[in-house]
């Protein structure tokens, strides 16, 4: 038999208030297996600890229950004073009386057997209790940031300043991401590249940081503190100990193919680099546009490599390493609007996107800085910008606002009216939303001083005619159908989940919304957080969003990741999941529910009738367990509890609520 | 190849040289074409609120009546009709008990619903009907005009692409003519308007008829009588060379070598559209 | 102008009858750019939808517009928020209709010469849209 003691608090008139203190001790002095009840004013206090502890000792104490607030209050406070007088922490048990009682009743005759029946069921259940103990993990202080784009680049730099060890991993051939395709940034229009340009350069250098482009991750085994990931390092077929960056044999490259980062708008040659200011400057050959690789002739670029760094030999490597904790940062891509027939994306070469646009004013893009139309290589005097293609769009794209196509469109008719001085725009829009610290103004600025004409409506179709695009839309606010003579069509098309976010979410072990935007754990509380203990998300994988809050969001995971491997060892959850495997009868729903890949199956041996018989059951890796209980709910044989809470426990409790002795 | 046909009423009547032209060159194509024994008018609109029951006796009674075979028209108002009849019977039980109790037939939304032109695509294959084409129209500048019935709602029509459709100009290819593409070839042609706003028809008409001019087409295709109508009756004088509109069974004879000839949408033999 | 904040039978009905909540438009007035008939409106297709967020019955009730639609279906095949704006129209023509008094066409005022060329579809199509 337990020897249990209840012990109430007063908090000052809070509960005393409300329930009748006298009456409670008196019922709880006949509760099965009390030895011991009391109360006092302030239980929390020094001196209501002392009394707990003094009890335990004089009593002989076994199991400890409470009488006071909730336990997100100061359950760690008590479970640390029953730990002192030499009870593990969780045979303590609280009876929330506070705010589940006094706070939300006012009838003391009432409050008062709610009360008594709290605690009969917390003593109840605390008879049941076990000493558990939490497991501890080793921490590898190492990081791995998945993604080398300005969200990945600042986490970096952030977990690398705070002094530890961090791999960046980018599948592309050079870091930079989204924000290296931009020409200027809203809302202050300063180059991009001037301030992108040398945060990849000391990420790049940086003592703390390997950077691991043309990379992949490839399977992430383990969990928080010890994260086993195998990385694949893709074939460059260039040393990159030998190159030197000349360059000279991307420029005797023969072949010829539609270059990634210039949206296909421009060539790139087989061997290369994506743009002038790759980090690392190394280029790497494409297979696919190869001609030694393709057909077995030309090695014109190992014939040209001044320091033979070319390697055609080169193979791809597995990196095995372990990281205490991940950040992913994998970014977005362009909704593709060619399924928007009345638009004709892709179907007449003046009609573009934003990030295609974007491209022509940039010096080293396809038309060399010169902001002219595809077609004809004049420049653009009317130009149409229409806003939410794909976006808040249930019909056809998605229902969510894109967040920054309002800014960029803005932008982007200033930096037209700049190069094209007599050049309009006109801009389609159904809202304009400019929440952020200087965008009204800047929008503002774009209608007023920069003649950009703000219709506020839709377009209902493009008719190419002859050498122009003949736009008919529409200005809800005068009631009046328009029609453009548009030298060009600027699409603001939806930002959008990578086409395999889906996948990466398994691998990494998150999951993602119906959109396939990875989750945060709690969308105000915890944003760079996700339900997976040790792996963290930054930018635009999350949700769509601008630099300013990408880079504020990459630090915040930075210090989420810094303060995990600031610890030599990490405390588990003690309340975790254990099942009796002789009664699993292996139907895996609990593999199926569990939301942290906790759960896995095993074969086992029995012997049976003299021989043995081998079958599937489940295994928890207590470390993965995060007490969420969905397992236990599922279990058909009823065999999987949660320590802590175990079916016993539980239904004690609602036995002795219900039950009145 | 064996299908049950709704002629629908105007290809009885004012356009009795589309389904001519179409009985042509589906018996050569061993198309079976077989009429169904009693049919009417099909209502040349769809109902568009759920509770005109009414208007749906007619096309469920065709739909019925196909027995479960594939059934087909000619007239894009026709098919429209039956189209959205069929998928509001397989969707709307309420309807459908309503209707068929009325009607005394069994019909659960059964059947194929096809457009000539769909046979002729998905079933025959273009691929096949060249080889059946013995005068080509070589050098004439033909423009595919679709209008909206054979399109939209393109959930339920399921005819081709809403916003870029390809199946008429790909017909043209096959019968040899020089395709042109005309920008407002889905745009609607005014429809019954003609009937109570002729002014507005003509604006809508005029910039269809002036968009294929300037793509540089002589001759437009449809496979709606109303479209055609309205084409050639409610364009206005504008001293410019007139366009010729055909059905494109008409067309379609031709290059196959079948005997027929042209009929105004009035039944007239008017060869060419009064502008 | 005074908006209704009663009850209107039109568009209660028209909600049931035509599966369209004209809640869920956001005025994007893509509909009003898609419509190839403007030109003779006197509400643009998305005020009509206004007129019924706000419960202006009686003013969509005297209005051209509906009667003009030529259900081409084109503002509905563009929705982004997935409405049909074709069946909308319907419902205040239909309502217009069957208090029989409000049909807009009939036989006689068709002249000879339409009936002489008219396609039997338009006749059948004018009638089922102006008549009952």
């Amino acid at each position: 038999m337990p020897r249990i003691g209840i012990f109430i608090c007063h908090c000052g008139s809070n509960i005393a208030g409300t329930v009748d203190i006298e009456k409670s001790i008196e019922a709880a002095r006949g509760f099965p297996g009390v030895v011991h009840v009391d109360e006092y004013r302030y239980l929390c206090s020094e001196l209501g600890q002392d009394l707990i502890k003094k009890a335990i000792e004089e009593h002989n104490l076994d199991r400890v229950v409470v009488g006071t607030c909730s336990p997100r209050m100061h359950e760690v406070t008590f479970r640390k004073a029953v730990t002192e007088a030499g009870l593990n922490p969780y045979l303590l048990e609280v009876a929330n009386i506070r705010e589940h009682c006094s706070w939300v009743h006012k009838d003391i005759e009432k409050a008062t057997p709610k009360a008594i029946a709290l605690l009969r069921a917390a003593a109840a259940k605390a008879a049941l209790n076990d000493p558990l103990v939490a497991p501890s993990v080793e921490v590898e202080k190492r990081a791995l940031v998945i993604g080398g784009g300005i969200a990945g680049i600042q986490a970096a730099l952030d977990i690398a300043e705070a002094g530890y060890i961090v791999d960046v991993v980018e599948r592309e051939p050079s870091i930079g991401g989204r924000m290296a395709q931009l020409e200027k940034t809203f809302p202050t229009l300063d180059c991009s590249a001037c301030i992108l340009t040398p945060k990849m350069v000391e990420v790049a250098q940086h003592p703390n940081v390997s950077l691991l482009t043309y990379s992949e991750v490839e399977e992430v085994k383990g969990f928080v503190g010890q994260f086993d990931v195998k990385i694949k390092q893709k074939a460059r077929y260039v040393d990159p100990v030998k190159c030197t960056g000349c360059g000279i044999c991307y420029e005797k490259c023969p072949a010829k193919t539609p270059s990634e980062f210039e949206m296909g708008l421009a060539k790139r040659k087989a061997i290369y680099v994506p743009f002038p200011q790759a980090v690392p400057n190394i280029p790497v050959i494409d297979r696919d546009a190869c001609l030694y690789f393709r057909k077995g002739r030309c090695q014109i670029c190992a014939q040209e490599c001044p320091p033979q760094a070319i390697d055609y030999e080169q193979q791809d490597q597995i990196i095995e390493r372990r990281y205490g904790a991940i950040i992913v940062a994998t970014g977005f891509d362009q909704m593709n609007p060619s399924h928007y027939g009345e638009y004709g994306y892709g179907q007449h070469p003046d009609i573009l996107t934003g990030l295609e646009f974007e491209r022509l004013f940039n010096a080293s893009g396809p038309t060399g800085g010169k902001v002219v139309r595809l077609s004809d290589g004049k420049p653009p005097k009317k130009v149409v910008f229409i806003q939410c293609v794909g976006s808040r769009d249930k019909a056809r794209g998605m229902n969510y606002c894109s967040k920054i196509c309002c800014m960029y469109t803005a932008k982007q008719a200033i930096l037209l009216k700049e190069k094209v001085p007599d050049a309009k725009s006109y801009v389609f829009y159904i809202d304009v939303r400019t929440a952020g610290k200087g965008y009204e103004e800047f929008q503002r600025r774009a209608a007023e001083e920069y003649d950009v004409a703000y219709l506020r409506g839709q377009v209902g179709k493009i008719f190419p005619e002859s050498d122009h695009l003949m736009v008919h839309g529409v200005d809800s606010l005068s009631g009046k159908t328009i029609e453009i003579k548009a030298d060009m069509v600027v699409l603001a098309v939806a930002s959008v989940a990578r086409a395999d976010a889906p996948e990466v979410g398994r691998l990494v072990g998150i999951n993602s919304d119906s959109y396939n935007f990875f989750n945060e754990a709690h969308p105000k509380l915890k944003p760079v957080e996700t339900h997976t203990a040790g792996i963290f998300i930054a930018g635009a994988c999350q949700a769509p969003k601008d630099i300013p809050e990408t880079v504020a969001q990459a630090s915040a995971a930075a210090v989420k990741v810094v303060g995990l491997l600031s610890k030599d060892m990490l405390q588990g959850e003690a309340c975790t999941a254990e099942v009796n495997q002789a009664e699993c009868s292996g139907c895996l729903y609990c593999e199926a529910v569990c939301p942290y890949s906790a759960i896995s199956p095993v074969e086992i041996e029995e012997r049976y009738h003299g021989g043995t018989l081998k079958r599937t059951v489940v295994e928890v890796n207590p470390t993965l367990c995060h007490g969420c209980g969905s397992c236990t709910v599922v279990c058909r044989s009823g065999t999987i509890n949660l320590k802590g809470f175990s079916n016993e426990q539980i239904l004690a409790e609602v036995d002795a609520i219900c039950l009145q002795r | 190849m064996r299908y049950r046909y709704f002629p629908g009423c105007t290809l009885k009547g004012q356009a009795k040289s589309m389904e001519d032209t179409a009985m042509a060159a589906a018996a050569a194509l061993g198309i079976e074409l077989i009429e169904l024994d009693e049919w009417q008018c099909c209502g040349a609109v769809y109902p568009l609120y759920e509770d005109e029951l009414i208007s749906l006796l007619s096309p469920v009674r065709t739909l019925a009546a196909a027995a479960g075979e594939p059934l087909v028209s000619l007239c894009s108002a026709c098919h429209h009709v039956l189209k959205r009849a069929q998928e509001l019977m397989q969707r709307n039980q309420d309807a459908r008990h309503k209707v068929t109790d009325f009607l005394e037939v069994e019909y659960s939304g059964e059947g194929r619903v096809l457009h000539f032109l769909e046979v002729l695509r998905d079933d025959l294959g273009f691929d096949k009907l060249t080889e059946m084409i013995k005068k080509p129209l070589e050098g004439r500048k033909v423009a595919a005009y679709y209008g909206c019935l054979l399109l939209r709602p393109s959930k339920v029509m399921q005819f081709d692409d809403p916003e870029n459709p390809t199946i008429m100009e790909d017909l043209l290819k096959t019968l040899g003519a020089e395709v042109v593409k005309s920008p407002y070839r889905t745009e609607c042609c005014g429809a019954y308007l003609s009937v109570t706003e002729e002014g507005v028809a003509s604006d809508t008409v005029a910039r269809i008829i002036d968009s294929a001019r300037q793509a540089g087409a002589e001759a437009l295709i449809t496979a709606c009588p109303l479209c055609r109508y309205n084409l050639e009756n409610c364009s206005r004088e504008d001293g410019k060379e007139p366009i010729k509109v055909y059905y494109f069974s008409e067309l379609l004879a031709e290059a196959m070598g079948l005997p027929g000839e042209s009929t105004g949408a009035d039944g007239s033999k008017e060869e060419v559209a009064q502008r | 102008m005074i908006i209704a904040t009663g009850k209107s039978s039109l568009i209660d009905e028209m909600k049931v009858q035509s599966g369209q909540n004209p809640a869920e438009c956001y005025q994007c007035a893509k509909c009003s750019a898609a419509c190839p008939v403007t030109a003779a409106m006197d509400l643009l297709p998305h005020q009509v939808i206004r007129y019924l967020q706000l419960g202006l019955e009686e003013d969509l009730l005297k209005s051209k517009t509906p009667w003009i639609c030529a259900s081409c279906f084109t503002c509905a095949a563009r929705c982004p928020r997935d409405l049909d704006l074709a069946r909308m129209m319907e419902g205040i023509r239909l309502s217009m209709l069957r208090r029989r008094e409000g049909n807009k066409f009939g036989p006689a005022d068709l002249t000879p010469e339409q009936l002489e060329k008219l396609p039997q579809q338009a006749l059948v199509s004018g009638f089922r849209k102006y008549n009952k």
